[in-house]
């Protein structure tokens, strides 16, 4: 079985919105149709996006530090927001476990939006429909593109390389391995949702230094060689001469 | 939550629906045993069932206004086997259907009466259909209840309390107005149905007191720290990402102070039980149409403001993520 997702490294996550926008560019022009912006320039803007850049401080001033934290749907691998749906337009692809609404089928009753615990799936209110990441499914099976181009929209835009894109499943995959030896974890495990993208922790590199590592015990000038002899008072050679 | 009100007309005005038909339903089998003397068909129970579809009626044409697609509503019935959702769009047109005949067939009594036992109790053929209408407002109860109940993470809602209450609250406000109906179209009937109803009443009182109790003792199972994944006691959010609103800013809180939550619960705990109960009560006593009919309409109105404050209650996880812009 393959799961395809995505896994976001907050350790390289420097917040700058780049996958919010070239996600937001490849969907509204994509052939599902455009996202709806109401008031763009005006008072109360409003819009649909896939995925969203937050922003988190951890700790108390002086000792804090920011985290930049990109969410969009999680193709859950028990997915809540698709048993729940009446009309069976949202529902979890078979063959690659991302999870999708047919545009033609919802009636836009927001049930599926209740039912998500982490606030992703956003009803576009011109169309009247629910919308949610689709982790660019229009782009990964499609030949036209270079193989290299085959990813979703985020992926390719991140200019930090924080966001990682494979098939969860697959043991020796790029993703999973980094989940597994980066300490991957899922977000609100306590609802056994089983989300299928995961986010990597910040990591900090630390070096340990001891005091008696900063001088060596057994340096062997402190045995052999005389100690520099101390400063001379008197004037020498070299202070009244010039050659 | 942020209470649509649609969702609150809709749940409230198939409740009366539901509880009215389930009045006539008790009435009409009490009487077969004759334990209450019989009506005449078509204007009680023929005028009865018609009144009960009417706010049958109401909540379906209010329940269009909660979908962004209403042309598609069909497309609602198909997921039957797992959302409780869809459950509730096929029962609710089968119970009207049921309450349609039911009074119809009182209307033109076409009531044949099918055997009757030795004792004298009658089996008639709108007790069968009658039986039928009782099973799917008794399922239409539930699938309603469920598709709040069964969301485990609105901790708030996932209870069979919520169920409960539903079935409660929602037969109580029925037989009110039964009384009130009976006062006028079958007198005798009035102290049947008044009792009924105070019962239902109190029932209802203590069982919506209990899930109050239950929900201002609940502790969130998710918080900041498992909403992202890290692990220290303080973090702020400090921006959500976009500084305009959007759904989930919108749909989600009830963007009421406090204060004014405080004002709704105890506001529907007096208008949707303390005040119809004792209304009843006078009603009963002074066989006063006037007053049962406000004992209905204080009920509504309570159930109105019980309804919001159910949904501004719950308190949903994704708002973790949505503190500040
Ligand atoms: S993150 Fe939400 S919308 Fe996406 S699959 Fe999970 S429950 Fe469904
Ligand atoms: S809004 Fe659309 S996708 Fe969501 S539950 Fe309703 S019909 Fe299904």
């Amino acid at each position: 079985m393959t799961q395809l997702a995505l896994v976001i490294d907050l350790n390289v996550c420097v917040g700058c919105h780049a996958c919010v926008t070239s996600c937001k560019e490849w969907n509204t022009s994509g052939p599902a149709g455009f996202m709806t912006d109401e008031n763009p320039y005006a008072k109360d803007p409003t819009g649909t996006f896939f995925n969203r850049v937050q922003t988190y401080e951890i700790g108390e001033f002086p000792n804090t530090e920011t985290l930049h934290f990109p969410k969009s749907c999680l193709h859950c691998e028990d997915p809540p927001c698709v048993p729940v749906c009446p009309t069976g337009a949202s529902y979890k692809r078979k063959e690659d476990g991302i999870v999708l609404v047919d545009y033609d089928k919802c009636i836009g009753c927001r049930y599926c939006s209740w039912a998500c615990p982490y606030g992703v799936r956003e009803i576009d209110e011109q169309q009247q429909v629910m919308k949610k990441c689709t982790l660019c499914v229009d782009r990964l099976y499609d030949e036209t593109l270079p193989e290299s181009e085959r990813k979703p929209a985020c992926v390719l835009a991140c200019p930090t390389s924080a966001r990682l894109y494979g098939d969860v499943h697959d043991p020796e995959s790029e993703v999973s391995v980094a989940i597994r030896e980066e300490g991957g974890y899922p977000l609100m495990p306590e609802w056994g949702t089983m989300p299928s993208n995961h986010y990597l922790p910040r990591r900090k590199t630390r070096m340990h230094i001891h005091e008696d590592e900063l001088q060596r015990a057994d340096n062997p000038l402190n045995k052999e060689q005389r100690g520099p002899s101390a400063p001379v008072k008197t004037p020498t050679l070299d202070d009244s001469t010039s050659w | 939550m942020n209470p649509a009100f649609s969702v609150i007309f809709l749940t409230t005005l198939i409740g009366v629906g539901q509880g009215m038909f389930l009045a006539l339903f008790t009435g009409q089998s009490y009487s077969a045993v004759e334990l209450l003397p019989t009506q005449d068909s078509a204007h009680f129970y023929g005028t009865g069932a018609m009144l009960a579809l009417l706010f049958l009626v109401g909540g379906l044409v209010a329940s269009f206004f909660h979908l962004g697609r209403p042309e598609r509503a069909w497309r609602a019935a198909t997921q039957w086997r797992t959302s409780w959702l869809s459950r509730e769009v096929i029962v609710l047109p089968i119970m009207m259907g049921l309450v349609f005949f039911y009074s119809l067939m009182h209307w033109f009594e076409w009531d044949t009466v099918l055997f009757t036992t030795k004792a004298g109790a009658r089996l008639q053929l709108t007790l069968i259909i009658g039986t039928l209408g009782m099973l799917t407002t008794f399922a239409l109860f539930i699938c309603t209840g469920m598709i709040y109940a069964c969301l485990k993470f609105l901790q708030e809602w996932h209870s069979p309390l919520t169920v409960i209450n539903y079935i409660l609250l929602g037969t109580a406000s029925g037989f009110t107005l039964a009384t009130a109906f009976a006062n006028i179209s079958a007198p005798e009937l009035m102290r049947f149905y008044a009792i009924w109803s105070m019962i239902i009443i109190a029932a209802g009182f203590i069982t919506r007191s209990a899930s109050l109790v239950r929900n201002s003792r609940i502790k969130a199972k998710s918080t900041i720290q498992t909403a992202i994944g890290v692990r220290h006691t303080k973090i702020q959010q400090k921006a959500m990402g976009f500084m305009g609103g959007s759904v989930n800013t919108r749909d989600f809180f009830h963007h009421a102070t406090a204060t004014f939550l405080k004002t709704m619960k105890w506001s529907f705990l007096l208008l949707a039980f303390v005040v119809p109960f004792i209304l009843l009560w006078v009603g009963m006593d002074k066989h006063n149409s006037g007053i049962l009919i406000a004992a209905f309409v204080v009920q509504y109105i309570g159930l109105l403001a019980e309804r919001w404050f159910f949904f501004a209650q719950a308190n949903h996880p994704q708002n973790l993520y949505y503190q500040t812009i």
